[in-house]
């Protein structure tokens, strides 16, 4: 009979420290706990191992003792997996994901006065919808940037002024097809980028936003990913893939992000990124801390150390992305003051940041949920 | 039992081991058992109870929305399974399976046979070695290895390019179901890195099986007039299936099973071990990820059953 005690015993225990992980937030922060962990899309989280000088971890390793472990994501959907499984203190969640992982009760609201640089932090962004419900705020802003539009220079001696070069076949300025040459992203939310170049180039169907589409709308967008189908060389997924198709396999635009494509210009490889007519989609990256986080303080540590005008600005130049402290765009090396421009930093207006579909929409009442978007992708990318 | 008693009567006193000993001796069920549990409890645990939870949580329902799984039992999911797109994955992969089998076994049946009947001392160590030799470098290198052979300004393509047989592949490719764009994107692509990479779970059962087969048949069927062609329809090939068809098992689940090779080389859309990655992996939908582990078990288990019926069990 003493077996059973001593499960029952380590049951309690177990379901006693779980609760006491949950509980609300921190009123100070504290010791450091010597470790965080962190869930991160590639390249975010940098300690100088691809290139010495973008390194951001190592110094506050050193002033705070809290050793940075980092577990890159390479979707959004694995984001809120990954969250799901716990064990995590932090997320580098985008807009598709962020409001998932509020609703799920994955994520906790962060206490502001903790955050001592938060008034820094760019006004646009302070009170944006993907991060803050019912006037909390679940996490403090990180980086926004665009979904870029990535192509070869040797084939187009100018670049391409829309998004037509990946989703329409075409004869490309070197004379032959872009059928197998182009890629598009294997992730369900891309069908966003095919209803933003539907807005622009087929005003009758009415999108207003690329994730808010009605029936019609939506039909008409599946419709013209069918026909994309035929000329996708590969859906892309992995960003060591892409490059490498982009320099083995004579794949010569895609969808992308600035991160790969300044890495392939730092290898003088023949590409440039552009930013097409049609507008693009975005991501607007939050730093959220996890419901059970296990470190706590050395969360909090980060997050303040997250918004610092260094970091920023020099993840802004390792990304092709945008920071979310102004005051990072000016004097910052690596960058440099056009830093900010070129990587669209006056475009906010024009991006149309990645947020999940829901069935309840703003602007036409009921719209097709991401669970259909999942499914059609998923149909799409076998060729149905 | 009357050894037995004499071994027990022998010794006045004996020490706890040796008594140990001759109670285990006395109850031979009970020794049995010993030995047993261990490796039954191991299965159990491990094998069967992960299985039965995974069979179980395949009727859990899953919110799209949070993304998280309820309690709620549902039939859902594998009524799920049988969408179109869904039914596509499960096809594709038992065709590629299939395919994969059959063109192994035709590659494995010479090798093996020579290996068998001809090599002989260092030849039959060569072969050996040869065989097993890329079984010893990681599964992984070995299919990044192929994207870099089989890309477009990789060394297959210069190679076919230097023999002057670029017509050949673009043929190839471009036939519907199996071409693609370039060789590593292409059915083709991804049917020779499979047949490549599970080459030698084929062969090494074939030689097995022949070297079982008696000279002394072969020599009785020359006897009786049978031509080698004759021979190998009427002899040898009758008593190379057992071996055959214990091949085809490893090649037919590995390549099932595997979500790697279908990620790195070949055409877009989803293999079944790719689809319960991208279900469990990434969009935490473990319910149907569930159910789609549920195909490859019933395929396998209808498969054996027919590789029984061919008698691949007969020699264990």
């Amino acid at each position: 009979m003493a077996k059973p005690n001593l499960i029952l015993t380590t049951l309690a225990a177990a379901v006693m420290s779980a609760a006491s992980y949950s509980a609300a937030a921190l009123e100070k922060i504290g010791p450091g706990e010597g470790r965080v962990d962190i869930v991160a899309w590639a390249g975010y989280i940098e300690r100088g191992e691809t290139d010495p000088a973008f390194d951001w971890v190592t110094e506050f390793e050193k002033n705070t003792g809290c050793m940075v472990n980092v577990k890159t994501a390479a979707t959004s959907d694995e984001m809120v997996s990954l969250m799901a499984k716990g064990g995590y203190d932090l997320v580098t969640a985008s807009g598709d994901a962020s409001l998932r992982l509020i609703y799920g009760n994955r994520v906790q609201p962060i206490n502001l006065d903790l955050i001592k640089a938060w008034e820094s932090v760019d006004e646009r962004l302070q009170n944006a919808p993907w991060h803050t419900v019912a006037g909390k705020h679940y996490g403090v802003p990180f980086e926004w940037g665009p979904n870029v539009l990535m192509y070869n220079t040797d084939v187009f001696k100018t670049a391409p002024d829309s998004w037509k070069v990946v989703f329409e076949e075409m004869t490309l300025p070197d004379g032959k097809s872009n059928k197998g040459r182009v890629q598009a992203y294997d992730g369900p939310i891309y069908i966003a980028d095919a209803a933003l170049y539907l807005k622009a180039h087929k005003p009758e169907l009415g999108i207003i936003d690329p994730y808010e589409l009605n029936e019609e709308q939506y039909a008409a967008v599946l419709e013209l990913l069918r026909g994309q189908h035929e000329l996708i060389h590969r859906y892309w997924h992995d960003y060591n893939v892409q490059m490498s198709d982009f320099k083995n396999e004579g794949v010569v635009a895609s969808s992308s992000w600035p991160f790969m494509a300044n890495l392939l210009m730092a290898e003088n490889q023949p590409v440039a990124m552009t930013f097409p007519q049609e507008g693009a989609t975005g991501w607007a990256d939050t730093t959220m801390m996890a419901t059970d986080a296990p470190h706590p303080n050395c969360a909090y540590e980060w997050l303040n150390w997250s918004i610092t005008p260094k970091l920023q600005g020099d993840l802004a130049a390792w990304f092709g992305a945008v920071p979310a402290v102004p005051a990072a765009c000016k004097g910052n090396e690596l960058l440099g003051d056009e830093g900010c421009a070129t990587n669209g930093f006056d475009n906010f207006e024009d991006v149309y940041f990645w947020k999940t579909p829901t069935a309840k929409c703003e602007t036409q009442g009921s719209c097709v949920s991401y669970s259909r978007w999942t499914r059609d992708y998923i149909a799409i990318m076998g060729g149905r | 039992m009357t050894a037995i008693s004499g071994a027990s009567a022998s010794p006045a006193v004996r020490s706890a081991a040796g008594r140990f000993a001759d109670f285990l001796y006395r109850r031979p069920n009970f020794y049995l058992l010993l030995l047993l549990v261990p490796p039954l409890l191991w299965f159990g645990a491990v094998y069967i109870a992960s299985l039965l939870s995974l069979l179980w949580q395949s009727l859990y329902t899953f919110d799209d929305f949070t993304m998280t799984v309820s309690h709620t039992l549902t039939l859902a999911n594998y009524t799920q399974l049988f969408d179109a797109a869904n039914f596509d994955i499960i096809v594709r992969t038992v065709v590629m399976a299939l395919a994969v089998s059959v063109f192994s076994a035709m590659l494995a049946f010479p090798v093996a046979y020579y290996m068998a009947r001809y090599a002989t001392g260092r030849t039959k160590a060569f072969f050996y070695i040869a065989v097993m030799l890329p079984m010893w470098t990681s599964y992984i290198v070995k299919a990044y290895a192929w994207t870099l052979l089989l890309a477009k300004e990789g060394v297959t393509s210069w190679f076919i390019h230097g023999l002057g047989l670029d017509a050949v592949l673009q043929f190839l490719l471009d036939i519907p179901g199996i071409g693609g764009n370039t060789l590593s994107t292409s059915n083709i692509g991804r049917f020779f890195v499979f047949t490549y990479i599970w080459l030698p779970f084929m062969i090494l059962p074939i030689q097995a099986a022949l070297e079982r087969l008696p000279p002394s048949l072969l020599q009785a069927s020359a006897d009786l007039g049978a031509n080698p062609l004759r021979t190998f329809r009427h002899v040898i090939f009758p008593l190379a299936i057992p071996g055959i068809a214990a091949g085809s098992i490893f090649t037919f689940s590995l390549t099932l099973g595997d979500y790697i090779v279908p990620q790195l080389v070949g055409p877009p859309g989803l293999f079944l071990g790719s689809m319960v990655y991208v279900q469990q992996g990434a969009i935490g939908n473990m319910p149907m990820a569930a159910a789609f582990t549920l195909v490859p078990v019933v395929l396998i288990a209808v498969y054996l059953s027919m590789v029984k019926k061919l008698g691949a069990f007969d020699a264990l």
